[in-house]
């Protein structure tokens, strides 16, 4: 088929293309599109592979969005579908598939059918970034929806197509709360990690001073988020209690399989307390080794990412008493709503959910209530809705309810709190719900001294 | 980098006893898996890239094992035994066709394994961690030794490596079996012309260091998450260890896998930054002053 880029448009012409086996002979095997003129000139154009690469090349650089007008609307997905985080990712593929289906089966938006096109990412920046690019210019998506860690390189590739995106898993602040790196059609709908610090911070420097906790540690996994959230989480604990020091941080590399070494060295310094942002394989590797050293026993600790069904229903003993900030909890918030979408989800998936599932689920919503407040599935149409702001009813809502804030792109009002283990489901108890105007006004001051506002 | 840390940690009974314990063990749970990885290059000739493979689906084996009949002892011995197997098959079937091969083939050939095998155990045991849990035997608080802490199961961990290796080494010196291994190690085409069945003897070599890593995987198991792919990191370490203490050398695995232990433990307290970077420049001096390794043939 020859490529688009070369058909001639019809009105100039006659179009026919014909390729004689002797003239092909004649002239290096090469082919020809014969374009009759009106005034009955006969143009050739040869069609050598050079000639079609760079009919491709056009082809591709014309923005799919424009060839790809069907009646199904495709929203392309990036995420982590191998490597540790796999089984999160396709949480976060089956998250937007419940709402898609939901969607479809009430007959569409707009008239318009909902097509999830998911890649896989690898969680490696560079492939996220290609992804991107790749679901946009050649696979037709209109919309996409960022499932990997890596927001800030699929950040720029969005600033460059200028497409609507919703970025829903990465909780790394800076690139909404820093106005350089915001893009005008990206929007977060997950948690963000200052709003967890700043509530981490008041939870445990509370805790901190009812049980006299001064001697703190911590362990990390090293990279960005494990290092900047730590820093954060210990800044906010001791803006709150200014007694309490840090006796000791170990920070593991990603996948660690052996943390005996790191859990004795914590012993040593005999801290108090910990703190934790390991996630996943790593964290129930750690919660396993530290259990036989009766290390729960000894410190009171406190891991931000353990609240997360993957990681509970993993750890075959869960020590009580460890503190928890609430990723997705179907007894938190406690409501029917919450409760009737896991189960909902557990019907369909025959799994838990997890956080990534939610936010995802929350990323279709907002782009259905936008298309309907808006009245169009237009990209520029639906931006324009949520760079206003926009409010949906939700179950993740701390009261019902997650608000799209106009001012930095991200969402607030999404449900927060810490509460500790127990060794049998619901596994969280004793949920504190945090408070929200308390941690946006913490939030707006940080965001002043960093020069953010 | 906190030398004085150091220091107190080496002076204190508490900290010498926990660090050194926890050190010693998590080099003992590497030397099985190393020393799998010395006998097939010694004997073999072939660098078992897949070894981490072994490892991995030993773990599986035994959560599985554990999960349906709930003995951990029997866990232990499925996973040893079906990696023995497996073990074979990889020789009979792959190895056997690539001994006179160059490197890259064989590290071709390897890699091919350690993907597939890396999708298999995503379609059976699917792509999430899992963690196999704490026998019931184990589950007891620790012991308190001098004032550091030793948790039993690590004791357990340590005597059940501690035992392989001296048998090992004890079945490579005094038994038949053991002279004609190293035997073959040396001088193969002399060891067949005798009358020794090598075709056997490659397989049965295989089957112990296949078997080694799955009874390191098993062992392992209750206390380190098991992944698709967790067979990686420690074929990283096993490298190290091997190059360093000499390809084909048992003795040098020993001493070089506990030596890692140990300076892991008390880096975590003096250089908890450095920690890893260390064996691999060791690694480094060791490839450009003594090729060989630690305690390796020298090659003529």
């Amino acid at each position: 088929m020859p490529a688009a880029g070369l058909i001639p448009k019809t009105d100039q012409g006659i179009l026919e293309m014909r390729c004689f086996r002797n003239r092909c002979l004649q002239n290096n095997r090469r082919s020809y599109i014969e374009h009759i003129e009106p005034q009955g000139n006969i143009k050739r154009m040869k069609i050598d592979r050079r000639t079609i690469l760079k009919g491709v090349a056009v082809t591709l650089a014309t923005p799919a969005i424009l060839r790809a007008q069907t009646n199904t609307l495709r929203i392309g997905m990036d995420t982590v579908m191998s490597g540790t985080a796999a089984a999160l990712g396709s949480s976060s593929s089956q998250g937007a598939k419940l709402r898609i289906d939901e969607i479809n089966a009430a007959g569409g938006l707009g008239g318009r059918q909902l097509e999830l096109v998911i890649r896989d990412t690898k969680a490696q920046p560079q492939e996220a970034a290609r992804i991107v690019r790749e679901l946009v210019n050649s696979e037709g998506c209109e919309i996409i929806i960022a499932s990997d860690p890596n927001a800030l390189a699929v950040q720029e590739i969005i600033r460059d197509l200028n497409v609507l995106c919703i970025q829903a898993t990465s909780e790394t602040t800076s690139y909404t709360a820093d106005p350089k790196l915001r893009v005008p059609t990206s929007f977060r709908v997950c948690r963000q990690g200052i709003h967890d610090s700043i509530l981490g911070g008041m939870y445990a420097a509370d805790i901190a001073k009812k049980k006299g906790l001064k001697k703190w540690a911590s362990i990390s996994p090293d990279y960005s988020y494990g290092r900047e959230t730590t820093d954060q989480f210990f800044k906010w604990t001791k803006h709150f209690d200014p007694d309490i020091e840090v006796v000791a941080q170990v920070w593991p590399r990603l996948g660690t399989p052996e943390y005996s070494e790191l859990i004795t060295r914590l012993l040593q310094a005999r801290p108090q307390a910990l703190y934790s942002t390991l996630w996943g394989g790593d964290l129930s590797s750690f919660v396993g080794q530290a259990g036989i050293y009766g290390f729960f026993s000894q410190v009171e600790s406190f891991a931000v990412n353990l609240a997360d069904y993957n990681v509970l229903g993993s750890i075959k003993t869960l020590p009580p008493g460890i503190h928890s900030g609430s990723r997705y909890l179907d007894n938190f918030p406690a409501t029917s709503e919450n409760k009737a979408w896991a189960d909902k989800y557990r019907a369909q998936f025959k799994q838990q959910p997890t956080v990534w599932s939610g936010s995802n689920y929350l990323a279709v919503q907002f782009i259905e209530t936008a298309a309907k407040q808006g009245g169009s599935l237009d990209n520029a149409a639906l931006v324009k809705v949520l760079q206003q702001g926009l409010t949906v009813d939700s179950f993740m809502g701390q009261n019902g309810k997650v608000t799209m804030r106009p001012e930095d792109q991200t969402i607030v009002d999404y449900a927060f709190g810490w509460g500790t283990t127990v060794a049998q489901a619901p596994f969280v108890t004793d949920i504190a719900p945090g408070d929200w105007s308390q941690v946006k006004e913490l939030e707006l001051e940080w965001k002043k001294s960093m020069g953010y506002v | 980098m906190d030398p004085s840390a150091l220091g107190d940690c080496l002076t204190a009974a508490s900290c010498l006893v926990t660090q050194a314990t926890s050190g010693l063990i998590s080099g003992l749970i590497l030397f099985l898996v190393a020393a799998g990885l010395t006998l097939i290059f010694g004997v073999l000739g072939v660098v078992n890239f897949a070894h981490g493979s072994f490892y991995m689906v030993g773990a599986y084996l035994a959560y599985t094992i554990s999960a349906t009949t709930g003995s951990f002892t029997l866990a232990i011995l499925g996973g040893t035994a079906g990696m023995m197997l497996a073990g074979a098959a990889f020789e009979r079937l792959l190895l056997r066709r690539i001994y006179g091969a160059n490197v890259m083939m064989q590290l071709l050939v390897c890699y091919a394994v350690i993907l597939i095998v890396d999708d298999v155990v995503k379609i059976i045991w699917g792509p999430d961690f899992i963690a196999m849990g704490m026998p019931e035997a184990f589950q007891v608080p620790p012991l308190f030794v001098a004032g550091g802490i030793i948790p039993p199961f690590y004791l357990f961990l340590g005597a059940v490596a501690l035992a392989v290796a001296i048998l090992l080494s004890i079945v490579l010196e005094k038994t038949r079996i053991g002279k004609i291994i190293r035997a073959a190690a040396i001088n193969p085409t002399m060891v067949s012309s005798l009358g020794v069945n090598t075709v056997l003897l490659y397989g049965l070599v295989m089957a112990v260091g296949a078997g080694l890593a799955g009874l390191a995987g098993a062992l392992a198991a209750p206390v380190r998450a098991m992944t698709p792919g967790m067979g990686f990191s420690i074929l990283i370490d096993s490298f190290v260890v091997t190059v360093i203490g000499g390809m084909g050398s048992i003795p040098g695995a020993l001493v070089v896998a506990i030596l890692l232990g140990l300076v892991q433990a008390f880096g975590a307290v003096g250089f908890p930054l450095f920690t890893d970077q260390i064996f691999f420049i060791f690694m480094i001096l060791i490839l450009v002053l003594r090729p060989a390794g630690l305690l390796g043939r020298k090659v003529s």
